[in-house]
């Protein structure tokens, strides 16, 4: 079943001079986890603003095409049931702390409170969320006297936390290190493992190589290649539309040039570590 | 004595947190150097007292023979310039043009040295055709350029980037190893705080590792990401060729692609000769 049908969308900024996306065409399945890749100012954040329905509810502008959820356009929808419907956790954790709420607790629970939730039911799965982020060591703590990361969890938080069907995830790792992005991407996947559909921007190649089950390049705000991750990532022509290849690509692309052939090129650890040992083994090389 | 040194300092915030405890290191005139750990490890901290902005605690940061303590942050940023984390920190100006030539201008440089010295800035970050705009109608990763070219333009001795990775896509980061390369080769003192081992072995050789307030291991990358112990202690990964090759259980400390294939061209070869 498609969560999300785009069809012939283009659009442009009410301030902009051109389209910053043209004619795209896709179909995102439910419970899937896909990944917009590519370089910046291609068109990733614009996209995932249109099926948020940020655009047209917020930014105006010039939008064509057809964008379906369930069937129904995105500019059709009522914000508050679509609010519910897709969860966007920002690029910038920054803009999306309401600033309103004295602790993280009552942040993540603020969401939920403008639902109506009731109270019990709220802090059990302000809890929950609180647990699963592993954040319990800030939750009486104002939020912004937070560090980025600190922030980029608070963020996601309390969008993970009002149980959205399809959840954005806008670079959700940019100000965090290695330990800190793993936990967001187990997080992430366990969000893919109740059934939620995923979309994520991110530039971290060799995690996109790991957890998404689809790749979407785009570039010039057109779709320039989609496909499942082990073919758009195995291929060497991907990287002509500016996207970085995972090191265990790269490796077994610069070993062809030498003449070294390995059985299929691999995209992540895992598959790269087997993939060496079977060439190995073959040249005679004790693993 | 070296360029610059900070000796046993220690930063303890007005509220008691101390961030950073008896850390010293020193830096020559045109050395890269990058400086890794987690979240909180204090690397911020510490790179902020190199350029003035705070003060250390306990002990003493010397910047060119200065010490920080008798002197304002305006008088030491004229010797080392700091790029902000997250640019919106540090954009204020109505165009980049204008955001580029504050800096040299508020260190009193002629009109001509300003105009030669943002041209310059804008050219190697690669943002010529941006003068003109509005920075924050730019995307992140453009105005994190604009913040970076502001810094080159009033032409310290030492640049500190902090976190210059961050939120950037494959071509921006080949483009700042080459702004790195670019301004080591002109005698440039060059410190980067960054959680990118790739852009770490790509373009530094030194690698300071911190971790709880302290300096764990200061030594050439080679060593730093050989040592499972320190990397464990920092809550750091290997970069991932050098993963790969520990998996695989070669013999070689490989740390890119390139000294992966010549291990792997060695030990077939061996194999072969065996045979």
């Amino acid at each position: 079943m498609s969560a999300i049908e785009i069809r012939n969308l283009s659009y442009q900024y009410p301030t902009g001079s051109e389209e910053v996306l043209h004619n795209l065409n896709l179909t995102i399945e439910s419970g899937k986890f896909y990944a917009l890749a590519g370089v910046n100012g291609g068109g990733k954040t614009t996209l995932c603003n249109v099926i948020r329905g940020f655009i047209p509810h917020f930014f105006k502008g010039e939008r064509t095409g057809k964008v379906l959820i369930e069937g129904k356009d995105v500019q059709d929808w009522d914000p508050s049931d679509l609010a519910q419907k897709v969860g966007f956790v920002f690029q910038n954790p920054f803009t999306q702390i309401s600033g309103v709420k004295e602790t993280v607790f009552d942040e993540i629970a603020f969401g939920l409170e403008n639902l109506g939730v009731e109270v019990d039911v709220i802090r059990q799965r302000v809890q929950d969320i609180i647990g699963l982020l592993g954040i319990g060591y800030i939750q009486d703590k104002n939020p912004n006297e937070l560090s980025g990361g600190q922030k980029q969890r608070v963020a996601l938080a309390s969008i993970i936390v009002m149980e959205p069907d399809i959840l954005i995830f806008d670079e959700p790792t940019s100000q965090l290190d290695p330990q800190g992005t793993e936990e967001i991407f187990r997080v992430i996947d366990i969000m893919k493992k109740k059934g939620k559909t995923i979309i994520l921007v991110e530039h971290k190649i060799e995690l996109i190589a790991e957890y998404a089950d689809y790749v979407i390049v785009l570039q010039d705000g057109e779709i320039k290649k989609q496909g499942r991750t082990e073919e758009v990532l195995a291929d060497e022509a991907t990287q002509d539309f500016g996207l970085g290849l995972t090191q265990y690509t790269l490796l077994d692309l610069a070993m062809r040039k030498q003449h070294m052939h390995t059985e299929r090129i691999p995209i992540t650890e895992g598959d790269s570590v087997s993939v060496m040992k079977q060439w190995m083994e073959f040249q005679g090389v004790k693993a | 004595m070296s360029y610059l040194m900070l000796n046993n300092v220690t930063y303890c915030y007005p509220n008691g947190f101390k961030a950073v405890e008896n850390v010293s290191m020193s830096f020559e005139k045109g050395e890269s150097v990058a400086i890794v750990g987690q979240n909180g490890a204090g690397k911020t901290t510490t790179v902020k007292m190199m350029n003035g902005l705070t003060k250390p605690t306990e002990g003493d940061v010397i910047i060119d023979g200065l010490n920080t303590k008798d002197y304002t942050t305006a008088q030491i940023s004229r010797k080392v310039g700091y790029v902000f984390q997250n640019p919106d920190d540090q954009i204020f100006h109505e165009t980049v043009k204008s955001e580029i030539r504050f800096g040299p201008k508020n260190l009193g440089f002629s009109e001509e040295k300003i105009e030669e010295n943002v041209m310059k800035a804008a050219e190697l970050t690669g943002i010529v055709q941006f003068l003109d705009v509005h920075p924050y109608n730019l995307p992140y990763s453009l105005k994190k350029f604009v913040t970076i070219a502001s810094v080159i333009a009033m032409d310290t001795d030492t640049i500190i980037l902090d976190e210059p990775t961050a939120g950037q896509d494959s071509q921006a980061i080949g483009r700042l190893g080459v702004i790195i390369d670019a301004l080591v080769r002109e005698g440039k003192t060059i410190i980067t705080i960054t959680h990118d081992m790739e852009f770490v072995v790509n373009n530094f050789e030194r690698v300071i590792v911190m971790a709880n307030k302290r300096v764990v291991l200061d030594s050439h990358k080679q060593d730093v990401f050989w040592n499972h112990g320190v990397l464990e202690e920092a809550m750091l990964k290997q970069p991932h060729i050098s993963r790969l090759c520990h998996t695989l259980n070669l013999s070689d400390k490989v740390l890119d692609i390139n000294q992966m294939i010549d291990v792997l061209k060695k030990t077939s070869s061996m194999v072969k000769v065996t045979l």
